[in-house]
């Protein structure tokens, strides 16, 4: 027998005794996950609250990315966006752009009239390790946690978003959803069966309390992480 | 040779007296709670939220077998290699084929548990390949040649003071006390790893059986960097650590956060469906799920206890327990320590020689109180004193208890019981706290309260003459 079959049959043996439910039973669930199907709209009763209108969303998410230290961004036109990105391109003297194919990007490559390297069609390591900022779309921006979703389909793979020092995410307001059941939701409805192999949930720049418990930014990854939305 | 209840003791006999060692664990620990409980604040309705993941756990574990199956044919219909291991023995032997099948030299390491509970670094080292620790704290006890001593703090029990040290003498840096510019040091060694390592190697936090993803929650970004640029990845996860849906981490991934370290959301929590696909730019080109047993069956098997398999180590139970607090991380002398180590270890390496660790705890149940998946941890506590009384019962005891039940089950013994006690505690001070003292245990560093002078009976005897 294969290890595989060994294990199995020893959960198998293991299960026929009934082991009882956790919690009491007056703490059941009205709508328990388990075995409800989506479940999602349970989950959404004891998360934290979103608001329900885009205002209000968006309100949340600034305070949000506030609270963990990314800078956000509305523009209101691509003028603006293109100002925005040549004034950071002046404060902090970029050589170099990471970057991938999309249509912000695009944009957003052209009017900063920098060196490039595109990730698309394979790249090298110590190139992409020496650009100055990484500029990438998302798939969507979650307010319930100040959350930008990326995948290696719509973030240029799986290194672009965490090598450089800076990580510029080029997202539009219509991507703003509220909470991280909708999130699920929406990566099940735009992908499967087929998910992209990487899917992450960055929630602010890099960081770790490893040392006496004191934040300090730009740990692995980026230490800015700024969020301009369109 | 010590034996590990022996070992305890000493330990905690040692750390409980540190004043310094517990001023920093307390420092640490009450930053934690301020955060904690702020995040806390923050859902709708927490107790509901834990009683919906511990139904979620208990679903996942006790059908284990179909989520599994499921869980691995997702992996594998996209390319992912998946091996069964029952004995840790068994895992290293199957990542140190994979390394060598590879001619891989460097192994770039991110935060793994289950690697520390299969001893993979030692047995890395020996066959003479170089592992390198990527998450800060893991990478600062490794270079102190220590275990980690928290399972979510690694590098908790040490100052800014000792970090700068180890690196400058290891890694020839030049001294500082800015947590900033030691982190800096770190990333910059690291880096160089990154790139030229052959094999990325990870722990897993969640396995969805859905479709067949691996879910890792980190802060750093030096799991996704693992993740991303060595041609070949491996990740090591035990088998309990299933969730049936995708979108049960809706509700999991913030839980974990908020127990973890206090977090509304840690920084990136990425799911990886496999090696990189076509079309994709990045990624690994071959990746190996490695699944472990190693006893957690024998676990599964005592309906009792099962829902320790629940566990989704967020390390909570551990921040609010009054003897993790004063013996701190390393006495325990395991791969997991706190409540859920005291609860595990007994299965996972041997009744008899860790039962101590279920003795080593006030009950007061603050572990299970905070357990965000309702694990019945101090209760375990106890059921694992009643096997290894079972199975080994204790002689002094027994005739102990014998005696008890003898005296206390005749008012003339006990009466006569309570004069003698009270006879010969006059004489106490002469031994107290020597040798011949019978209650050393206790004496030896506190007052034995004096029996009273007078029984309630005597009392009640008296009150009623006089009336
Ligand atoms: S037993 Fe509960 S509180 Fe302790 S680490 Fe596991 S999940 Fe967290």
């Amino acid at each position: 027998m294969s290890e595989r079959e060994n294990i199995l049959a020893r959960i198998r043996e293991a299960l026929t005794v009934r082991a009882p439910m956790p919690g009491h039973a007056q703490d059941s669930v009205t709508h328990p996950p388990a075995g409800s199907g989506g479940g999602s709209s349970g989950v959404r009763q004891w998360l934290p609250l979103v608001g329900y209108t885009f205002q209000e969303r968006l309100e949340l998410f600034r305070t949000n990315a506030a609270a963990l230290k990314a800078d956000f961004h509305l523009v209101a036109s691509r003028d603006e966006l293109s100002e925005r990105l040549l004034e950071l391109r002046e404060a902090e003297g970029w050589k170099k752009v990471g970057t991938h194919a999309g249509e912000l990007t695009d944009f957003a490559c052209g009017q900063l009239a920098l060196p490039t390297c595109r990730t698309d069609g394979g790249y090298d390591v110590a190139e992409l390790e020496s650009c100055s900022v990484a500029i990438t779309e998302c798939d969507a921006l979650v307010a319930q946690t100040g959350s930008v979703l990326v995948t290696s389909r719509s973030a240029g793979g799986r290194a672009l978003s965490v090598l450089p020092p800076h990580h510029v995410v080029l997202a539009q307001s219509r991507q703003l959803l509220g909470d991280l059941p909708e999130a699920f939701a929406f990566l099940k409805k735009t992908y499967a069966p087929g998910y992209p192999s990487f899917i992450s949930f960055i929630t602010g720049p890099s960081r770790t309390g490893d040392i006496e418990r004191i934040l300090v930014l730009g740990a692995h990854g980026p230490r800015k992480l700024t969020i301009l939305c369109l | 040779m010590k034996t590990a209840a022996q070992e305890f003791k000493l330990q905690a006999g040692r750390l409980t007296a540190d004043l310094r060692h517990r001023g920093l664990i307390q420092t640490a620990l009450g930053k934690y709670e301020v955060v904690r409980d702020q995040t806390k604040s923050g859902f709708q309705d927490w107790q509901a939220a834990r009683q919906a993941a511990a139904q979620t756990k208990w679903e996942a574990i006790n059908h284990l077998d179909a989520y599994l199956v499921q869980f691995v044919e997702k992996l594998e219909s996209r390319g992912t290699k998946v091996h069964w291991a029952s004995t840790g023995v068994q895992a290293r032997e199957i990542i140190l084929g994979i390394i060598r099948e590879k001619k891989a030299k460097c192994i770039v390491k991110s935060k793994a548990m289950t690697s520390e509970e299969i001893h993979l670094n030692a047995a890395l080292d020996q066959a003479g390949f170089e592992v390198v620790e990527s998450d800060l704290g893991e990478f600062i006890v490794q270079l102190r040649k220590e275990t980690p001593y928290h399972i979510v703090f690694p590098a908790m029990h040490l100052t800014r003071g000792e970090i700068s040290e180890v690196f400058a003498r290891e890694l020839g840096s030049a001294p500082t006390d800015s947590p900033e510019e030691l982190t800096l040091i770190a990333r910059r060694v690291l880096r160089q790893k990154y790139i030229t390592a052959d094999v990325g190697f990870t722990g897993a936090n969640f396995g969805i059986a859905e479709t067949g993803m691996i879910s890792i929650t980190e802060n750093e970004g030096n799991a996704r960097l693992s993740a991303a640029l060595p041609k070949t990845m491996v990740t090591l996860m035990g088998i309990e650590k299933i969730l049936p849906r995708f979108e049960d981490l809706a509700l999991f991934l913030p839980m974990l956060a908020t127990m973890g370290t206090g977090q509304a959301l840690t920084c990136y929590n990425s799911f990886y469906g496999g090696p990189r696909q076509p079309g994709e730019t990045d990624g690994p080109d071959e990746y190996h799920v490695v699944l472990l047993d190693n006893r957690r069956t024998e676990l599964l098997a005592d309906a009792e206890q099962r829902d320790s398999l629940h566990c989704i180590r967020c390390g909570a139970c551990l921040n609010v327990c009054p003897i993790f607090k004063n013996v701190g991380g390393h006495t325990y002398g395991t791969t997991y320590s706190g409540p859920i180590g005291s609860v595990l270890t007994p299965h996972l390496r041997g009744l008899q020689e860790w039962k101590h660790l279920s003795f080593a705890s006030s009950l007061c149940g603050a572990c299970t109180e905070t357990c965000p998946v309702k694990i019945n941890l101090h209760h375990h506590l106890l059921h694992n004193r009643r096997n290894a009384a079972r199975q080994q019962p204790g002689f002094a005891e027994k005739l102990a208890f014998r005696l008890f039940a003898f005296v206390i089950n005749r008012p003339w013994a006990y009466g006569l019981a309570k004069r003698a006690g009270r006879l010969l505690q006059r004489f106490h001070p002469w031994v107290k706290g020597g040798p011949l003292d019978p209650a050393r245990a206790w004496t030896k560093t506190r007052e034995l309260a004096p029996i009273a002078r007078q029984t309630f009976k005597e009392y009640w005897r008296g009150r009623q003459l006089g009336k």
